[in-house]
């Protein structure tokens, strides 16, 4: 990366540099939860998708739904990571109202997948951050605290439900890599399809660690670690506080504490939430009652047979194939949906026009409309219609912005607007030839200037002609036609 | 026909096949004997009214092909039985009511057999007298005020006064065998995975089975072949192929090599546990076995090993009774006040033990020098076992170190309390299967038991061996029915 794209926060002739690391929790896209059959359905009433498993009533056993490791180990795939062969479940004890065990099932000391790598596109050029490990986990339910003024309520809907975490290596250095990173994380297993990446339904969550040190230091600093945070903005800004917050301490010649904090989104700042000496100690041990997890050969070869083409490898084949800019690709790639659309539209029409159409016009609409492209007005089908229009010279550029104003409106075949509309190009040259004519007649004064020498003028004469056409002129034509008249 | 209480299973289900006796008849001879035996305290929760109900559905409609035809069978209260309050022996669970069945009780009722009712146990199977069970001591019919053993004390106790015909309990380390040679029974812990632990109460889970307890080694076979089972329930259980255990039970044991191993000839060894033991040995001789010498060279490992592994599990496993969601709840003030004083009100002393020592070994900075060192002993112990067995095909040992004690006599010594299970431990630490049958009695006429342990999954060996020494051993227990009220 360029020297003066570094994210660094100055002090005094000093500047820090900041040090991320990221612990994603990520649900697994699954019919049924880690241990149970039940349902994981979001926003069922409290307590409907809840089995005796899930509750830890006395002598209920967990059975691993196998379809959650098949997740776990695609996803090391799309990581490019190393899928170990066996790995171990272990209890994380703790007591809490919403922990119907008493315990959390996790991976400790031997997750399922090891090392792997996320790339990501920065403004200035490719960065690889390193993943550490991908382990499986139980969700906990949920208490809820503002419903019954003397009461916790608990709802175990959640409890039991699969996550990945993913824990990355110190490897973010601003909040702008945060942001690709997640969104990057998030489009591999959207791909895969095997984590929705819905924040708002808290399928993605991550608790992020962030320490300070001076500019050129080789040392980590002393980090604290920032608990659940459920969007990107809300990390950015709990970066930046807490990396100024610890900025601060060493500036006054403090030390920081190693400590788990909590960020307050109101008042933009992290406080504390317990200290190192405070630390759980969660008493990790293998689950006597799941046997260590095995995973054969065959099982990851199959799995990877299933792959599907990921970001990294189409962005690849965009550029390569249909000569996108590494920009353009970017874009087009960085969501699974987008780039069906896209894959789409192109089957049947031009790839620059259709690049152009879904990056400016497609975007700015779902952007006004804050809409996904999976809920675009426009179906592939008749913006791949709309270029092949402009393509084949029905209709202009300009009237076609005017034909996609109203496709907008439910979306409508643009072939019926441009009939009904009389929107077609004028491309016959008799016509256009006509028009012309009666635009030099009308304006000899600005033709005597133009043979004198103005070139300039050239501009006014198309002007004029597609005024006259009432914009329909096709202009390559009246280009054409424009200089044989003024130039013979 | 001798009284229907005092038959074997063998012989009531023969009654019951040959149309001599109903099932509405044994039923109420059971709970009858029941009604009149409340001092022995064997009974947590009965299930009488319902039992006489089911019964009399099955005498109507009798199906002859089940193994266990309309044959009424009180189980361990470890066990959870679907509308039948499962207590574990603790006032944590006193008020809780399955909505669902064991996979091992759910055996037994498929294959015909009826609940009587819970029996008492240790609170959550800790214990080796059966004294610390919430709802109170259970009587030795051996003999007044002195322990069953535990923690399946209410079950030795109703199978040896003849207030079920057999039962199962559970044994996680010795929890079935010390009991049974406290009580002249056999009972017999089958290899971990062979019996499917969902639904049971779990103590620790590692160590933890299920298994028949019974007057005799055929009974027992035919209990083991109907609880035994693979269940994708629990991820523990293994699926092989189980024998037709009383079919292919036979006396037959000429050539077995039968090992002795040395280290359990431990200090201090009342004579007569000694004397047991040769009698042991030269009845094996004169079935045809052949003895051999062996060395199990980490026995003396073996209970401080248990005593990290099994507390380390439990004060995890026992997490989940917090008040929160079933069972006894001591209200507080906030979240912290009402789990301290649910625990500390809803377990017994015993417990609380083992949940502190469970924790202790499991903390950070403690954890490498016991759990971790606990299991590489463990596997050292398993090692044992596979060295000898690759010379011999079952191994002979007393199956504890005395006779039943009196009530009390331990309560306040919990070390030698847990010495009881010195000679049963090992063989849970291993996963193999261990059978005690009665094989005298000591100078208070007290029963004492041998134990014959197997390779794993071989049930059927271990079967034999002790059918044929317990022809040999002709073993009786005399017992007054001293505790009958009227």
């Amino acid at each position: 990366m360029s020297k003066n794209s570094e994210y660094l926060i100055e002090r005094e002739n000093k500047q820090y540099e900041v040090i991320i690391g990221l612990e994603v929790h990520a649900q697994v896209t699954s019919e049924s939860k880690l241990f149970s059959q039940s349902s994981t359905k979001f926003g069922a009433e409290p307590n409907t998708q809840v089995s005796l498993v899930d509750a830890a009533f006395p002598g209920m056993l967990p059975v691993i739904n196998e379809f959650c490791i098949e997740q776990a180990i695609k996803t090391g795939i799309g990581l490019k990571a190393k899928i170990n062969k066996k790995s171990v479940f272990d209890r994380k004890n703790y007591f809490y109202a919403d922990l119907p065990q008493g315990y959390q099932i996790s991976q400790y000391k031997y997750p399922i997948v090891g090392e792997g790598k996320v790339i990501l596109d920065m403004p200035n050029g490719q960065k690889e951050i390193g993943i550490e490990r991908l382990h499986l986990e139980q969700d906990a339910g949920k208490s809820i605290h503002d419903i019954d003024p003397n009461n916790t309520l608990v709802d175990l809907n959640r409890s039991g439900v699969a996550l990945m975490e993913i824990v990355s290596k110190p490897d973010l250095r601003s909040p702008d890599e945060v942001n690709v990173y997640i969104k990057k994380l998030r489009s591999i297993m959207r791909y895969l399809g095997t984590c929705d990446g819905n924040m708002q339904e808290g399928s993605l969550r991550a608790d992020v660690n962030v320490s300070v040190r001076l500019k050129g230091e080789t040392e980590f600093g002393t980090r604290c670690e920032i608990k659940n945070v459920n969007s990107i903005k809300f990390m950015q800004m709990a970066i930046i506080s807490e990396a100024n917050r610890q900025i601060d301490l060493l500036e006054e010649g403090k030390d920081i504490d190693q400590e788990t904090r909590l960020f307050d989104t109101k008042r933009n700042e992290t406080r504390s939430m317990r200290s190192k000496e405070d630390a759980h100690d969660y008493r990790y041990f293998p689950d006597p009652d799941l046997l260590p997890l095995e995973i054969s050969q065959e099982l990851i070869e199959k799995i990877k047979s299933d792959i599907p083409e990921l970001p990294d490898e189409k962005k690849k084949r965009f550029i390569d194939k249909f000569n996108l800019s590494p920009y353009e690709a970017t874009i087009l790639v960085s969501d699974i949906e987008t780039s069906n659309f896209f894959e789409e539209v192109i089957k049947n029409s031009d790839v620059k026009l259709a690049t152009n159409w879904i990056t400016g016009e497609l975007f700015a609409v779902l952007n006004e409309k804050n809409l996904e492209i999976s809920q675009s007005p426009v179906s592939a089908k008749n913006l791949s219609k709309l270029i092949n229009l402009i393509k084949d010279g029905t209709i202009s550029g300009k009237i076609a912005k005017t034909v996609f104003e109203q496709m907008i409106d439910g979306d409508q075949d643009p072939l019926i607007i441009v009939k009904e509309k009389g929107l077609k190009q004028e491309s016959d040259p008799k016509a256009i030839e006509e028009l012309i004519n009666k635009v030099i007649e009308n304006n000899s004064d600005k033709v005597a200037e133009y043979k004198s020498g103005k070139d300039k003028l050239f501009g006014f004469f198309v002007g004029q002609a597609m005024k006259e056409s009432k914009g329909k002129g096709n202009p390559q034509l009246i280009n054409k036609i424009l200089k044989e008249k003024l130039n013979g | 026909m001798s009284d229907i209480t005092s038959q074997s299973l063998f012989e009531l289900t023969s009654n019951i096949k040959e149309k001599k006796l109903s099932s509405g008849e044994i039923t109420k001879a059971f709970i009858d004997r029941a009604e009149k035996s409340k001092k022995l305290n064997v009974y947590v929760t009965d299930n009488f009214e319902k039992a006489i109900d089911q019964s009399k559905k099955f005498d109507s409609n009798p199906n002859f092909d089940l193994k266990l035809p309309g044959i009424p069978i009180a189980v361990k209260d470890l066990f959870c039985t679907n509308g039948v309050r499962t207590t574990a022996g603790s006032k944590i669970l006193n008020n809780f009511i399955p909505t669902y069945e064991s996979t091992v009780t759910q055996n037994l009722w498929s294959q015909g057999a009826i609940l009587l009712g819970k029996l008492n146990c240790d609170e959550f199977a800790m214990g080796s007298s059966n004294e610390t069970s919430f709802f109170g001591n259970v009587q030795n019919p051996v003999g007044e005020n002195l322990v069953p053993g535990g923690s399946s004390g209410g079950s030795s106790a109703a199978v040896a006064a003849n207030l079920t015909p057999v039962t199962i309990g559970t044994d996680t380390g010795g929890s079935i065998r010390q009991p049974a040679s406290f009580t002249g029974t056999v009972g017999l812990k089958p290899t971990y995975g062979s019996c499917s632990r969902y639904g049971i109460v779990a103590f620790a889970s590692s160590l933890d089975q299920a298994g028949p307890m019974t007057k005799n080694v055929r009974d027992c076979s035919m209990l083991l072949e109907v609880i035994s089972s693979f269940d994708q329930k629990d991820s523990t259980s293994i699926d092989y192929k189980r024998n037709h255990y009383s079919k292919e039970l036979s006396k037959d044991i000429k050539g077995k090599k039968i090992g002795i191993p040395k280290e359990y000839r431990v200090d201090n060894m009342p004579d007569e546990i000694e004397q047991l033991w040769k009698n042991g040995i030269s009845y094996a001789k004169d079935c045809g076995a052949e003895i051999i010498d062996i060395s199990l060279p980490h026995t003396n490992y073996a209970l401080p090993t248990y005593y990290i592994v099994a507390p380390a599990e439990a004060s995890s496993n026992l997490a989940r009774y917090d008040g929160v969601k079933y069972g006894f709840r001591s209200p507080g003030q906030n979240l912290i006040e009402m789990y301290e004083k649910t625990r500390s009100e809803g377990f017994g002393d015993e417990v609380k033990r083992r949940i502190m020592i469970g924790t202790y070994v499991l903390s950070s900075g403690y954890y490498d020098a016991y759990y971790l060192k606990a299991q590489k002993v463990r596997q050292l112990i398993k090692k044992d076992f596979d060295d000898a067995f690759s010379k011999v095909d079952a191994i002979l040992t007393p199956s504890t170190p005395s006779s039943a004690f009196k009530i009390g006599e331990k309560t306040n010594d919990p070390v030698s309390m847990y010495l009881n299970d010195i000679f049963t431990v090992p063989i849970n630490l291993a996963g193999l299967p261990g059978i005690s049958i009665p094989a005298g009695k000591d100078k208070n006429n007290y029963p004492l038991g041998l134990q014959v342990i197997g390779k794993p999954f071989d049930e059927q060996n271990i079967l034999n061996i002790s059918y044929a020494l317990e022809d040999k051993i002709n073993f009786k227990n005399d017992i007054s029915d001293w505790w009958l009220s009227e």
